[in-house]
C-alpha cells in the first residue's frame, strides 16, 4: 500500500474498489489474490471503514487486523483521504486526494460505499454532546474519553450494544439503554439471532459489560435539554414519561445505505438499496457493489459479499454458483430482513416533532417551516432545507421519513474538493 | 502503544494532542462544545463522527471548514472554532 503518484493513476487497473470498510478490503484483497491490478479509493486515513476505524493497529479486533494486512499482502494499491467526485464507468472516476486530483481508470468498480446513520430530529437534538451512536463509537475509536461521564444510549438495534459496551469499557457511567423497538420485535429478533450463533454470542458479551444498566425495550427519546450543552434527556416509555441527568447522549434509528456514488453511475437504486446480481453485479455490468449499499447487514455480511464481488471483478472463473461464499451470502440476506422487521422506527417517532425543532442542521430549517403539501424540491427552494455542506445526507432520510420527500437527484460533484484540485495548473496572470 | 504527546493551538489556547487522535476527539477531550456557529446562533459539535453531517467544521491552519472528525491530529496545528 503507497500513497499517490498522480501521472500513475490514469493507468487502466483491472479493479477500483471505492470504500476501505469491510467489503472493500475484501473485494480488493480478492480481486488482487486473483491476479487482477486493484486500486481501492478510500475517505479514511487508515483502511477499516467506520467498523474497524482505529488509532493504532493494536486496537482493531483480530478479525479486522487480519484483513487489514491480508489486503497489505495482496498487492492491492491504497489510496488513502481520497474521495470519488465524479466519474462513469467508461471513462474513469475522478479522485481528489487532499490537494490533487486525477482519474481512475478500471475495466471493473467495486462499489463498496458502506452506510450513514439514520437520525430522527427530536427537540434538542442539535445541543452539543448529543452524538449518533455510530458517531459516538468513531469518536471512542478516535481517542474522544469519557471515564467518569454519565451517558444515555438510545435509538435502535444492534449499535445500541456495541455502544454501551464501548462506553463501559471506556470507564463511562451508562445511564440507561433504551430500544425503541417494543419487547416483542426485540425477542423475536434474539431468537432469530440461533441461525447465527456468532452474532448471538457477541450480543450476550456486549450485554455482560453493561450489565449494571437496566436495558429498556419500547423506550425512546422524547426531547433533549441543556443551555449551550447537553445535560438531561428526557425519556418515554408512551405510559410513563421520566428525566435523566447526562453529559453525552448516543443516538440513532439504523443506517442508510450510502447509494449515492452507485446513482451517479448510473446503476440501479430500489428502495435504497442497489439491485445486485447473485455475483453482486450491479444493472451496470462492469460495476459491482458490496456490503451495506445493497442492503443493511453488518461487517460479516459486507466481507462474504467484498470477496465475492472482489473475485467476480477479477474474472475468478473458479468462483462456482452453489459455491459456500454464495451459500453464506444468502443467509446473511436474510439477516437484513431480520434486522428491518425488529427495528424499524415506531409510529410515534415517524410523527413529525413540534414546530421549533430544527430539521436541517446545515440551514437551520425548522420543522414548522416545512408544509407537508409541498414536493421535496419545493421546500428545497423556498427554505434552502438539505442545501448546506452536508447536502442532505443528514436531514434527506429523516425528510423522507417524516414527510414523503423522494431522494433528490445525484450530481457531481459528490464531496466538495478544494478548487485547486480541479485546476491544477491554472497560469499565473504576470505570465500571460 | 502510547503515541507521542504534543500540544495543538486552539482559539490561541495549547490544548493536549497525540497523533494517535483525531482533531474533534482532541478538541472533546479539552472540553470544547462549540466547535461552530449555526446560522441561527447555536452551538454545534459533532454528530456522526465519520465526515458526513459537517457539525463539526473548524478553520485548521488558516483553511476554513475542515471537518475536525477527518484529521489526525499533528503538532503544530492551529485551530480556529468558527464561533
Amino acid at each position: 500500500m503507497n500513497g499517490a503518484d498522480p501521472v500513475a493513476m490514469t493507468a487502466v487497473y483491472d479493479v477500483a474498489v471505492v470504500g476501505g470498510g469491510p467489503a472493500g478490503l475484501a473485494a480488493a484483497a480478492c480481486a488482487a489474490e486473483h491476479g487482477a491490478r486493484v486500486v481501492a479509493i478510500d475517505q479514511g486515513a487508515r483502511p477499516g471503514g467506520q467498523v474497524w476505524r482505529h488509532a493504532h493497529r493494536n486496537h482493531l479486533p483480530a478479525l479486522g487486523r487480519e484483513w487489514i494486512q491480508r489486503c497489505d499482502r495482496s498487492g492491492a494499491r491504497w489510496l488513502p483521504g481520497a474521495a470519488v467526485v465524479d466519474g462513469s464507468a467508461r471513462d474513469g472516476l475522478v479522485v481528489v486526494q487532499r490537494a490533487e486530483s486525477f482519474l481512475v481508470r478500471a475495466r471493473h468498480i467495486v462499489i463498496a460505499t458502506g452506510a450513514r446513520e439514520l437520525f430522527l430530529p427530536f427537540p434538542g437534538w442539535t445541543l452539543p454532546n448529543v452524538l449518533g451512536l455510530g458517531g459516538a463509537k468513531a469518536l471512542l475509536d478516535a481517542g474522544m474519553t469519557v471515564r467518569g461521564r454519565r451517558v444515555v444510549i438510545a435509538g435502535t438495534g444492534p449499535l445500541l450494544f456495541a455502544v454501551a459496551a464501548t462506553m463501559a469499557r471506556a470507564g463511562a457511567h451508562v445511564a440507561a439503554v433504551a430500544e425503541q423497538a417494543p419487547r416483542l420485535r426485540v425477542a423475536r429478533f434474539a431468537a432469530s439471532l440461533l441461525r447465527h450463533p456468532g452474532k448471538m454470542l457477541q450480543g450476550a458479551r456486549y450485554r455482560a459489560t453493561f450489565a449494571r444498566t437496566r436495558f429498556r425495550p419500547g423506550t425512546w427519546i422524547s426531547r433533549a435539554e441543556g443551555t449551550g450543552r447537553l445535560e438531561r434527556v428526557v425519556l418515554t416509555n408512551g405510559e410513563r414519561t421520566w428525566t435523566e441527568p447526562c453529559d453525552l447522549l448516543c443516538c440513532s434509528y439504523g443506517l442508510v445505505p450510502n447509494t449515492d456514488l452507485a446513482r451517479l453511475l448510473g446503476c440501479t437504486v430500489n428502495d435504497g438499496v442497489v439491485k445486485v446480481d447473485e455475483h453482486q453485479r450491479t444493472s451496470d455490468p462492469c460495476i459491482y457493489c458490496a456490503g451495506e449499499p445493497t442492503g443493511v447487514a453488518g461487517d460479516t455480511a459486507a466481507l462474504v459479499e467484498g470477496e465475492i464481488a472482489g473475485r467476480c471483478a477479477a474474472d475468478d472463473a473458479t468462483l462456482q454458483k452453489g459455491s459456500p461464499l454464495y451459500v453464506a451470502r444468502d443467509r446473511w440476506r436474510r439477516f437484513t430482513t431480520d434486522l428491518a422487521a425488529a427495528f424499524h422506527p415506531r409510529g410515534e417517532l415517524l410523527e413529525r416533532p413540534d414546530a421549533g425543532t430544527i430539521v436541517c442542521r446545515c440551514e437551520d430549517v425548522r420543522c414548522g417551516g416545512i408544509d407537508p403539501r409541498w414536493t421535496g424540491r419545493q421546500a428545497k427552494l423556498y427554505t434552502r432545507i438539505g442545501m448546506g455542506p452536508c447536502q442532505g445526507a443528514v436531514c434527506g432520510p429523516a425528510c423522507h421519513l417524516l414527510f414523503g420527500f423522494a431522494p433528490g437527484s445525484t450530481r457531481p460533484p459528490l464531496a466538495a474538493p478544494p478548487l485547486a484540485a480541479l485546476l491544477p495548473d491554472l497560469p499565473d496572470c504576470t505570465k500571460l | 502503544m502510547m503515541s507521542r504527546r504534543f500540544e495543538i493551538v486552539v482559539d490561541g489556547r495549547p490544548i493536549a494532542a497525540t497523533g494517535d487522535r483525531t482533531l474533534a476527539a482532541a478538541l472533546l477531550n479539552a472540553g470544547i462544545v462549540r466547535f461552530r456557529t449555526s446560522v441561527t446562533g447555536e452551538a454545534r459539535a459533532p454528530l456522526c463522527g465519520m465526515g458526513s453531517c459537517f457539525e463539526c467544521r473548524v478553520r485548521v491552519n488558516g483553511v476554513a471548514h475542515q471537518r475536525a472528525c477527518l484529521l489526525v491530529c499533528e503538532e503544530g496545528m492551529i485551530v480556529e472554532t468558527e464561533s
